[in-house]
């Protein structure tokens, strides 16, 4: 089957919902192309609250989130092809895609918004030594059984990692009456928000291990223990002596999150080697021109408010490149460096005026220090932070009108 | 009573030390602004949750309906929450907002669904 459409969005998660639901408000057809049997991405699984505070002033749980902008999305011309999986796309804008209902599906997009989110680093990622028994779940797959299959993972539980997915699942466990032994952290600190730290660790009294990893899972059908050790903090080598054996009979993975880009990858879309994401300007436009991306897949957030704002923009810039194709220029660069992992956009175009957002990760905790952003020899922002944390996406705003050269972002420590 | 605890109020995460004198009277210390004390004072003299958990299932979708409680309930009733939540039954459709348990833990606090459930 061939179709068109003005701007397709390929994922109907929260990144996507919002895209399409902006591209729809400034006058697009809009094709949302969802893998899943429902939109709503991982939203749907998050059942714990805390979301939304920024976005709707209020703290909702994530189906509530979800379900908020699908029934925006229902009082619109939105289509939404659920069970439909994206095949390629490519730098004219074909995007193919095949689903049970629909078989290949090959459509000619004005726009196209990438909003594919972002995947779980698993087992095969770390090495960990040892068998290879059931019971060895990522975080996220364990709260999918739990909170929309109905089953329940294991009954004793060891976490590695203290991303907040894993602590939210500690919880979650525990609540459902499995016994959380420890969560082990290889850093000696968590990038996890403090909330869920006290509010699903310290609640429930489970014992949060900073500078410690697993090195061994035991069992044959099932993981009947593991060994945690210590790590050096430099080296991140088991410190010989340390170790100490937890009989459990389920280990979580909550070791860190990738955004899925073979597709963008796959259609020579530039990425960012730091995020893992695409290369994109103030319009969130990656180098293939028409093609925006937004959410996770382009990096990972902590918040989805932050998301939904996101591919908010990018939904808008999607409409106005379908109805006025007109490529940007890219003009400069935005550099991220002295202790700025990351910042996004990367790039302002020509067209790049006014107040202009700028998301950045920090790679270490800073106290105290101030954040610098210039160019060329003009001082655009001094803010100083009580913190900073590798944990927690910082957002400044910029004007950028005028610019004769690159962005640099730094960190200045009080010398 | 004295507890040490970790502010929750933002990415600071400053640590508290709170005193619950015999009088009732209660200091906060560590804190760097003014939202810490709030913070350790309600932590020390009534800590509130929103409970979210699962219902169970008939004719649904899904097996299971995300619920949550209203507003915050006392931490202290936590695990009768989860209990009266354990023991529920229901009949697909749920829709979000409906409610899942009156008055759960006798807290005056409502259980409400948190997703829409289609029936099978």
């Amino acid at each position: 089957m061939n179709r068109k459409a003005d701007v397709v969005v390929i994922g109907g998660g929260p990144a996507g919902l919002a895209a399409a639901l902006q591209a729809d408000a400034a006058g697009a057809s809009v094709l949302v192309l969802e893998r899943d049997k429902e939109p709503g991405g991982i939203l749907q699984q998050c059942i714990h609250n805390g979301f939304g505070l920024h976005y709707f002033g209020e703290e909702l749980t994530g189906p509530e989130y979800a379900g908020r902008f699908i029934d925006r999305v229902k009082q619109t011309g939105i289509e939404i092809l659920t069970d439909t999986m994206v095949l390629e796309f490519t730098a004219d804008r074909r995007v193919l895609a095949v689903s049970a209902e629909h078989g290949l599906l090959e459509i000619e997009a004005g726009a196209i918004v990438l909003a594919m989110g972002c995947r779980e680093r698993t087992r095969g990622a770390l090495s960990i030594p040892g068998t290879r028994p059931a019971g060895v779940f990522t975080a996220g797959c364990a709260q999918r059984l739990t909170n929309m299959e109905g089953y329940m993972p294991g009954r004793q539980v060891v976490i590695l990692g203290s991303g907040d997915i894993g602590l939210i699942m500690a919880r979650r466990m525990t609540w459902e009456g499995a016994k959380v032994m420890a969560v082990c952290e290889l850093m000696p600190y968590s990038s996890g928000l403090n909330r869920n730290i006290v509010q699903c660790l310290v609640d429930n009294d489970i014992p949060l291990k900073f500078n410690h990893t697993v090195v061994r899972i035991h069992g044959r059908e099932r993981v009947e223990a593991v060994t945690i050790s210590e790590v050096d903090v430099k080296t991140k080598r088991p410190i010989p002596g340390t170790e100490e054996t937890i009989p459990c009979d389920t280990l979580l993975l909550s070791v860190g999150l990738l955004p899925e880009n073979e597709l963008s990858i796959a259609a020579g879309v530039e990425m960012d080697s730091v995020t893992s994401g695409a290369v994109v300007d103030e319009e969130r436009q990656t180098s293939i021109p028409g093609v925006f991306a937004c959410g996770n897949v382009l990096h990972v957030h902590d918040l989805v408010d932050n998301v939904s704002h996101e591919a908010e923009l990018a939904g808008r810039s999607a409409a106005a490149f379908a109805k006025h194709p007109a490529p940007a220029a890219r003009a400069h660069r935005v550099i991220a460096e002295g202790g700025v992992r990351y910042a996004v956009p990367q790039m302002l175009s020509d067209k790049a005026e006014g107040k202009i957002d700028l998301y950045f990760r920090v790679g270490d905790v800073y106290r105290g220090a101030a954040l610098l952003v210039k160019s060329g020899e003009r001082t655009l922002l001094r803010r100083k932070k009580p913190i900073m944390t590798p944990g927690e996406m910082e957002k400044v705003t910029v004007d950028v009108t005028g610019l004769t050269d690159d962005v640099h972002l730094s960190i200045e420590t009080e010398g | 009573m004295t507890k040490e605890m970790i502010c929750i109020s933002c990415p600071m995460g400053c640590m508290l030390t709170v005193v619950q004198e015999a009088d009732g009277e209660v200091r906060v210390t560590g804190n760097t602004c003014k939202r810490g004390e709030t913070y350790g004072r309600q932590e020390m003299t009534c800590p509130m949750r929103v409970v979210t958990s699962l219902v169970r299932l008939e004719g649904g979708v899904r097996p299971v309906c995300s619920c949550k409680t209203r507003q915050p309930i006392p931490k202290a009733k936590i695990p009768q929450a989860l209990e009266e939540i354990a023991a529920q039954l229901k009949r697909a459709p749920l829709r979000r907002g409906d409610v899942v348990i009156a008055d759960v833990a006798g807290t005056g606090v409502d259980v409400i669904a948190t997703s829409d459930i289609a029936a099978r």
